[in-house]
């Protein structure tokens, strides 16, 4: 092909005035690539937030549901609902922050790019993990909004499930993010949803309540964040104020700020070997 | 002025040291070669320089900040086209130096006012709102070009810059360099091509196992380096010929496979020899970098 006429000299730019950043302001510009590219396959990308809470939601909720007599002063379909929607936030901010950071780490070179710019290993993870909590959390919400037509949104008081979705989703990307730069090979990161996430739902009150469990069982689901958001998602969308709040948001707190602490400090040194 | 210093530079993984004191300044407005085979610690350099690893010993200055230690405000000044493209296929052409302006602290609207110039300046006008994986081997090199200089650096980086590309391709790359360093700015560039070298570079080192072996502009190297004349010489009776008439009159006698490269300063000796003995070829070309780096790197195989 013929090459168009090319300009003699590169542009000098009397625009191009480069303005240092603010730690925050790096981490934003980080979450803020995902989010550009999220947009432009939103409807497809919703449609993969649903599709599988929804399906349990039918088969369990409404099918199963049926033949179940209420729990907790609830029908079944409520109970579940609202573990599905915590367990969904689970889902959706450990695939981000394994498969979604990992593909623009080792596949799309995207973090090379930007290390090449004034950007540094903790910009990038601090904001791979904003956006895959925040994507989790996006999650939530669109089934909270799909539970309102369905009256199993009771009160007001389930608007402070936003927080708690956003909260819950940077505990889980931050703790998938950890497994991502610990993680030697991409094949392994399949395990993380088979051994640790499927078995963390079983056992954190998304389907029947944590009470049911052997003890030892009923220890372990209180040590990890699972049933924390369940139990604080569940009791909002009935319009309680939930049980021992301040332990719950301590647990999913303390998940969240350990793991992004460890994430930064695994992946900065893969990053600058 | 310096755009580059870098002192005594070491850096090891493991047990294994992949740069072993390495010391070299570039000039502001050089083009500057690094050549090695490969795993020669060319890569590892160049990481240093930009403060993406901790060297173990030495001292590194870019644009007149401290390396590592200013390393985020010095990558601010300079540009970088890494050896893998790493263009973001989820956005258009435009969208990509948009979305990587913002990273250098520019505004939207800024970023979009540079586009028009950037892409004119790669050659990709009629392109902007093209999708990454419809580009050429050619136009993604030249957009990661582009890309590189939306924060107008000072000095840019090149790791292998036209490996890969047809020669129309690379031509065009080499146009544009030329044209960055003309406006006064600074190029440091890795590459295997010593024609690329040739045409590019004001001083190239060589570096090999790790440790610089020669420094100096292309031309100089290859007068100070190596004999002026090449005869390369291959036939059936070629050994036989190297032992009993090559060797009194050349210089120097290389052999690889089945050829000799017989290096000398005065060929007329060697070609009388050659013409009689007729069941020999023989090719008399001047002496280039490459016979330079043959001679100061070996002529194994590295990996």
């Amino acid at each position: 092909m013929i090459e168009p006429a090319v300009a003699a000299a590169p542009p000098r730019s009397t625009l191009a005035v480069c303005r240092t950043l603010s730690f925050p302001m790096r981490c934003l510009l980080v979450a803020r690539r995902n989010y550009i590219v999220w947009r432009k396959l939103l409807l497809v990308a919703l449609l993969g937030h649903l599709a599988e809470p929804l399906i349990w939601l039918a088969c369990i909720g409404l099918g199963l549901g049926s033949l179940l007599p209420p729990i907790e002063d609830m029908s079944y379909l409520q109970f579940l609902t609202a573990g599905m929607l915590a367990n969904s936030v689970m889902n959706t901010a450990s695939a981000e922050a394994i498969y979604g950071a990992s593909s623009r780490w080792k596949f799309r070179r995207v973090w090379e790019a930007i290390l090449n710019a004034p950007m540094g290993p903790a910009d990038i993870v601090t904001g791979e993990w904003l956006w895959a909590g925040t994507k989790g959390a996006v999650t939530g919400l669109v089934i909270l909004l799909v539970m309102l037509p369905f009256g199993l949104i009771q009160s007001p008081l389930a608007l402070f499930i936003v927080p708690v979705v956003l909260l819950a989703g940077l505990s889980f990307a931050g703790i998938a993010m950890v497994f991502t730069g610990l993680s030697p090979r991409e094949d392994l990161y399949t395990y993380y949803f088979s051994l640790a996430l499927l078995p963390l739902m079983s056992i954190s009150g998304v389907f029947f309540p944590v009470g049911r469990l052997p003890e030892a069982l009923q220890i372990v689901a209180h040590v990890l964040p699972l049933s924390h958001a369940v139990d604080l998602v569940r009791a909002l969308s009935v319009g309680k104020v939930p049980a021992s709040v301040l332990l719950h948001v301590t647990v999913l707190l303390v998940y969240a700020t350990v793991s992004i602490v460890i994430a930064v400090a695994v992946i900065s040194r893969r990053l600058t070997r | 002025m310096h755009a580059l210093t870098v002192e005594l530079l070491r850096k090891s993984y493991g047990a294994q040291e992949v740069v072993k004191g390495i010391s070299f300044n570039v000039a502001a407005g050089e083009c500057f070669g690094l050549l090695g085979p490969n795993g020669a610690g060319k890569t590892t350099t160049l990481r240093c320089c930009l403060g993406h690893v901790e060297p173990d010993s030495g001292a590194i200055r870019l644009s007149e900040l401290e390396i590592p230690r200013d390393a985020r405000a010095a990558r601010a000044r300079v540009g970088v086209v890494t050896q893998f493209d790493n263009l973001d296929v989820h956005f258009t052409v435009a969208e990509n130096l948009v979305v990587y302006g913002r990273y250098f602290g520019l505004r939207e609207r800024e970023c979009r006012a540079l586009v028009p110039r950037l892409l004119e300046f790669a050659g990709l006008t009629e392109k902007g709102d093209a999708k990454i994986e419809t580009l050429s081997g050619g136009m993604k090199r030249r957009l990661m070009i582009a890309r590189s200089l939306v924060n107008d650096p000072e000095v840019l980086f090149l790791d292998e810059p036209t490996t890969g590309l047809d020669p129309q391709a690379r031509h065009l790359i080499w146009d544009r360099l030329k044209s960055f360093v003309a406006g006064g700015r600074t190029i440091v560039l890795t590459t295997h091509f010593m024609d690329e070298v040739q045409r590019l570079c004001d001083r190239v080192a060589i570096i090999d196992r790790g440790a610089l072996v020669a420094i100096d502009s292309p031309a100089a190297m290859i007068t100070r380096e190596i004999e002026s004349v090449v005869i390369e010489v291959h036939g059936a009776s070629m050994p036989q010929w190297v032992e009993r008439h090559g060797r009194p009159v050349a210089a120097r006698i290389e052999i690889a496979g089945d050829t000799a490269f017989c290096y000398c300063r005065d060929p007329q000796p060697l070609l009388r020899t050659l013409d009689a003995t007729r069941s020999l070829r023989a090719v008399q070309r001047d002496a280039n970098l490459e016979d330079v780096f043959l001679k100061l790197t070996g002529r194994d195989l590295r990996d």
